[in-house]
């Protein structure tokens, strides 16, 4: 047994040790802010982090899991029944939904406009990890593998979430639309105004960009992905204007949205190829 | 480096275990009360071990665990390796003296190595033009050292326990 511990190491000095450290980190920092070279590490090691990530989440999963076994035979009867009703009023509305497209493709064939196609989903889950608190990220479970792409854009039933902002093999993570890095161009869906609504860092709150005081808006009103910019699809729904302020005194008015996308409780999120072309996606209706 | 053999290492998977229990803990959710206020579990884990072991724990293990919890929480990467590194040679530098202090004592120089260390990442967040928090910032600082005692004791018991020299 020897515990002797060296006291006089020989190698370099610890500050000349830090220095090198100090000077890594920086030349790290510098190329992932400003390059995407980094992005192959990050998904390498972020493929080493996951089962770190696999296993915080997984209590909650097992916690969700057991309340969906143990629940009531009459429970399950009851949700079966309305899902069944809500199943079958939105097949009524695709139906419609399926004339109205074929007809607006039409229409804009006429228009010698190009045609826009429909888009394909995916499902995927959120994994209930915490990123770091000033960012309003979350991770989820579908990677590279499954086709996932940086700057995709995420959905939940009610409205759009956000995008993808690294994507590692098996898992990804995405920015929400509320925080205070993003922005999404957007449009009133009542007037077709035009706005960039960017998140403030609030769990609940966007804020539209450079309105002017005179513009026609007023609480109440939806707003929806406009599409310019090519990032997000049109028409998705964002948000609804919560409060228009007026000053006099300054250029714009100060208006807020609420996201009507469930960013805070959303289990699952649908992930989103926008517009494939036309011939393509006939092929992989034909496949479905 | 002619030394190296004469020292026995011995269950050092007790330092990567406590890691990586640190690393969940930081990954880990927690209600949305509490939220701001969870500990820097990974440095005040590195601070002990760069304490109590200086030879096997130093600037170049602080700045890996830096990195690795760059990747778990999505920030730059290199932006928590480099405070952990400079933490990492804090502790390494000083450990001789503060092992001996008492617990409050010994609080309160965690305490200045974490803020070092959270200044750090806020000024480089500040050239990166990330935006401000706000004073919620510096939540989990007051949290950390409150916690230290308790993560001291823990740790020390087990490096006892299975004799991690």
């Amino acid at each position: 047994m020897s515990v002797i511990k060296p006291l006089f190491v020989k190698g370099p000095s610890s500050v000349a040790r830090l220095c090198v450290f100090l000077l890594i980190s920086a030349l790290a920092m510098v190329v992932d802010v400003r390059y995407q070279h980094m992005e192959t590490i990050r998904s390498v090691l972020s493929l080493a982090m996951y089962p770190i990530q696999y296993v915080v989440n997984a209590p909650v999963s097992a916690v969700h899991w057991m309340s969906d076994s143990l629940s009531s035979r009459q429970a399950l009867l009851e949700e079966n029944t309305k899902l069944r009703q809500q199943n079958l009023m939105l097949r009524s509305q695709a139906q419609r939904f399926a004339s109205l497209q074929t007809e607006n493709s039409r229409l804009r064939e006429l228009l010698d406009s190009s045609v826009r196609a429909g888009e394909r989903v995916l499902v995927a889950d959120l994994l209930a990890v915490e990123l770091a608190l000033t960012s309003r990220h979350v991770v989820l479970n579908k990677g590279a593998q499954q086709g996932v792409f940086l700057g995709q854009p995420i959905l939940d039933a009610d409205g759009v979430m956000g995008q993808i902002i690294h994507v590692n093999p098996i898992s990804s993570t995405a920015m929400l639309i509320t925080d205070p890095e993003h922005a999404i161009p957007v449009q009133v869906n009542r007037n077709g105004l035009r706005a960039v609504a960017t998140g403030t860092g609030k769990a609940n709150e966007l804020e539209l960009l450079h309105i002017p005081n005179n513009a026609d808006i007023k609480a109440g009103d939806l707003i929806v992905s406009s599409g310019m910019g090519g990032r997000f699809p049109v028409g998705y729904p964002v948000a609804q204007i919560l409060s228009v302020t007026v000053d006099p005194s300054q250029p714009y008015a100060r208006v807020t949205a609420v996201p009507r996308a469930k960013l805070m409780r959303a289990r699952e999120v649908l992930l989103v190829w926008p517009e494939e072309p036309l011939d393509q996606n006939l092929v992989s209706q034909a496949d479905d | 480096m002619s030394m190296k053999p004469l020292i026995r290492h011995n269950n050092g998977w007790i330092i990567v275990v406590s890691m990586i229990v640190a690393l969940m803990l930081t990954s880990m959710p927690l209600p949305e009360i509490v939220q701001n206020w969870r500990p820097a579990w990974a440095l005040l884990v590195l601070i002990y071990w760069c304490m109590a072991l200086p030879h096997r724990v130093g600037i170049g293990s602080g700045w890996l665990f830096g990195l690795c919890v760059d990747v778990l929480q999505g920030s730059m990467l290199g932006q928590h390796a480099m405070g952990f590194a400079v933490v990492a040679f804090i502790a390494t530098t000083v450990h001789q003296r503060i092992r001996v202090f008492p617990l409050w004592q010994q609080s309160l120089i965690v305490g200045a190595m974490l803020a070092i260390e959270m200044l750090l990442t806020y000024l480089v967040r500040g050239i990166a033009d990330i935006s401000d928090v706000g004073v919620v910032y510096w939540a989990p600082l007051v949290a950390s050292i409150m916690l230290w005692p308790w993560v001291f004791i823990i740790l020390r018991d087990l490096r006892r326990k299975a004799r991690v020299y």
